[in-house]
């Protein structure tokens, strides 16, 4: 389903440039759960970001479910990440004056589905999550775990493809972390691809696949 | 597209949640629509009073005044309608009481001539004085101005011939001089003569720039010889027998005025004949400048109002970026982000618009109440002005809403 090759990624900072991805080659298949590991610098991130195309790569090729998506416009672009992709970051990244219904509505709203249609779509993304009874509370009315219940919701509402997690439990407790995994599990059990990005070993394990990244290089996988 | 009522709704709890900056973004949009609507208003306003009055002074009526024509001489124009009252002319004046009377004797069709010589003098009883327009006129007065005496009588012949001390009081001079009081046989100051009061015009009120009631009457005779000492008119009104002879009625005074001038050249005529219409017509072209002048000011402070909308979307943008990282993260296109700044820009000028307009009418009603004067609002202006705000709120949220779409999203992602 994703087929990445010879990615590198190079900055410029000022005359030097960066080189935070020197050539990854990588295939995912529908329905795994693959773990990218890696200490902080390693380019876990931007491989995650070129994945779910919020960036691009410097030179390299990037196929997502067969077909090529290296050259797409910024529109065509936007158009993959809206119907194909979920995304869950660490910090949650919830819209902060929208309640929990509405900021599940939101990716359905700029699809173009109607309202009673996303509404109806996103409390069901919001049940799956265990969310039912906090549909209504904003942001800042949550605990951690819960916003990033949200966040999953949201990412889940358009039947993506593919879901992209950001050190998704970066931010949270432990217990709360396991819960956040629990429902990944769940999730990757009825078909949805998930690709996690993590510095943690228990977190990591609770994928079927590893890949370590080193310096911009794919060390073992 | 999102669902535009979903965008409006953002856009109305971004602007509430930030409610002292977006009021004070939207002071500029309600002074300028104001202003426009408030200007626009009173240029109208003027334009009719002053039609109005002309209108008011009787049909068939024809004005010589001294100095050059209209049209060959722009400063003479200003000289005459900015003077007010056409007293402009008094010094330079070249009418006298000889042209009246070749006037009558050379010229057909006329119905009545009323010579006048105004001046602004000082009336003075007791311990009370105020300054106003005199007028010295002749019993035809009234029926060529259409403005005649309500108490007591109005200067007769036998005023005229014996060149009495009598004066008859514009109600606004009364109400000065005397209270409630009947000043009718009473006696005024006016430079260094006494007058008697013999009657009260009737109340003809405010119109265009000059009050009708501010003023008094007193014989052309008594104004010429005892307290002016000269024999030079300062206007001569002309009503003519039939409205359709008018133009010809004009052509034949002009004929016998520089006859009596002994002018040759037209380039050299002193005096002007102006009809109504011609008037009115003149009139509103000035106040059409005026309250285009007025208005166009007006509009500077709608664009200055514009660029302050601008200046705080481009903030907003900057402070939102992560919001517009998020949003572009969960499928919102450029053209989403770029409708939402859009709207809210647009959101925030037109509001500022309806409340200006709110606020103009309640300008044009203090204006009305204490200025006496009234200020018409034309539905126009209004449309115009709410139009003006609704592109404002465009032309200038372009630019931010442009800036907000083209972020990458990772880059707005990363914004801390």
């Amino acid at each position: 389903m994703i087929t990445l090759h010879a990615i590198t990624k190079t900055y410029l900072l000022g005359s030097q440039e960066l080189h935070v991805l020197k050539g990854i080659s990588l295939t995912i298949h529908s329905g795994e759960f693959v773990a990218i590991m890696g200490p902080s610098g390693s380019g876990k991130s931007t491989l995650m970001n070129i994945i779910g195309l919020l960036d691009t790569p410097t030179t390299g090729t990037y196929a997502l479910e067969g077909k090529s998506v290296s050259g797409l416009s910024e529109k065509d672009q936007a158009h993959v990440r809206s119907r194909r992709i979920g995304f869950v970051f660490q910090a949650f990244n919830l819209l902060q004056r929208m309640n929990a219904l509405h900021q599940v509505m939101q990716p359905l709203l700029y699809q173009g589905a109607n309202r009673q249609e996303a509404q109806k779509r996103a409390e069901d993304s919001l049940t799956a999550v265990g969310l039912a009874d906090r549909m209504h509370h904003l942001p800042n009315e949550l605990s951690g775990g819960q916003r990033q219940r949200v966040a999953i919701a949201r990412a889940l509402v358009t039947h993506p493809a593919l879901m992209l997690a950001d050190e998704p439990t970066g931010a949270l407790d432990s217990h709360t972390g396991g819960e956040i995994m629990a429902l990944l599990d769940q999730l990757n059990a009825r078909g949805v691809t998930i690709v996690i990005v993590t510095h943690e070993q228990h977190i990591a394990e609770h994928a079927k696949r590893t890949i370590h990244i080193l310096d911009g290089l794919i060390h073992t996988q | 597209m999102l669902y535009f009522l979903e965008i409006l709704h953002s856009a109305l709890d971004e602007i509430r949640s930030n409610k002292m900056r977006s009021g004070l973004t939207m002071l500029g949009v309600i002074i300028g629509v104001a202003s426009v609507v408030l200007m626009v208003a009173i240029g109208r306003g003027a334009q009719k009073t002053v039609t109005d009055r002309i209108q008011s002074m009787g049909t068939n009526l024809l004005i010589i005044q001294p100095g050059r024509p209209v049209q060959t001489d722009v400063r003479a124009f200003f000289r005459r309608f900015g003077g007010g009252g056409g007293g402009g002319g008094s010094s330079t004046s070249t009418l006298t009481s000889d042209d009246v009377l070749a006037l009558n004797k050379q010229v057909s069709g006329l119905r009545a001539l009323s010579p006048e010589h105004r001046r602004s003098m000082q009336l003075i009883v007791g311990n009370q004085n105020m300054q106003t327009s005199v007028v010295g006129v002749t019993p035809s007065y009234p029926p060529v101005n259409n403005f005649d005496v309500q108490f007591g009588s109005f200067i007769t012949e036998k005023h005229l011939k014996g060149m009495e001390k009598i004066v008859v009081l514009g109600q606004e001079v009364v109400r000065a001089l005397f209270g409630t009081q009947n000043p009718i046989g009473k006696d005024v100051r006016i430079e260094n003569g006494i007058f008697t009061v013999v009657g009260i015009m009737e109340e003809k009120g405010q119109q265009g720039f000059s009050n009708l009631d501010d003023i008094a009457f007193i014989p052309l005779t008594t104004m010429l010889q005892r307290v002016q000492g000269t024999d030079r008119l300062t206007a001569i009104n002309v009503s003519v027998e039939r409205p359709e002879h008018t133009e010809q009625v004009k052509v034949l005074i002009t004929a016998v005025l520089l006859n009596e001038h002994r002018i040759r050249d037209t380039i050299d005529q002193d005096f002007n004949v102006l009809n109504q219409a011609e008037a009115v017509e003149t009139l509103n072209e000035v106040t059409k400048t005026f309250t285009l002048l007025l208005g166009g000011i007006a509009a500077i402070s709608l664009i200055v109002g514009g660029i302050g909308v601008m200046n705080i979307m481009l903030v907003s943008v900057t402070e939102r970026t992560r919001e517009i990282g998020i949003r572009k993260a969960i499928g919102a296109r450029k053209r989403d982000i770029l409708q939402q700044f859009l709207v809210e820009s647009t959101v925030l000028s037109v509001l500022g618009g309806m409340i200006g307009i709110l606020l103009s009418f309640g300008g044009v009603l203090l204006i009305n109440y204490f200025a006496g004067f009234q200020a018409i609002i034309a539905i126009g202006s209004i449309l115009l002005a709410l139009t003006f705000s609704v592109g404002v709120g465009i032309l200038f949220g372009i630019l931010p809403a442009y800036k907000a779409a083209k972020l990458n999203p990772i880059d707005a992602l990363r914004y801390e």
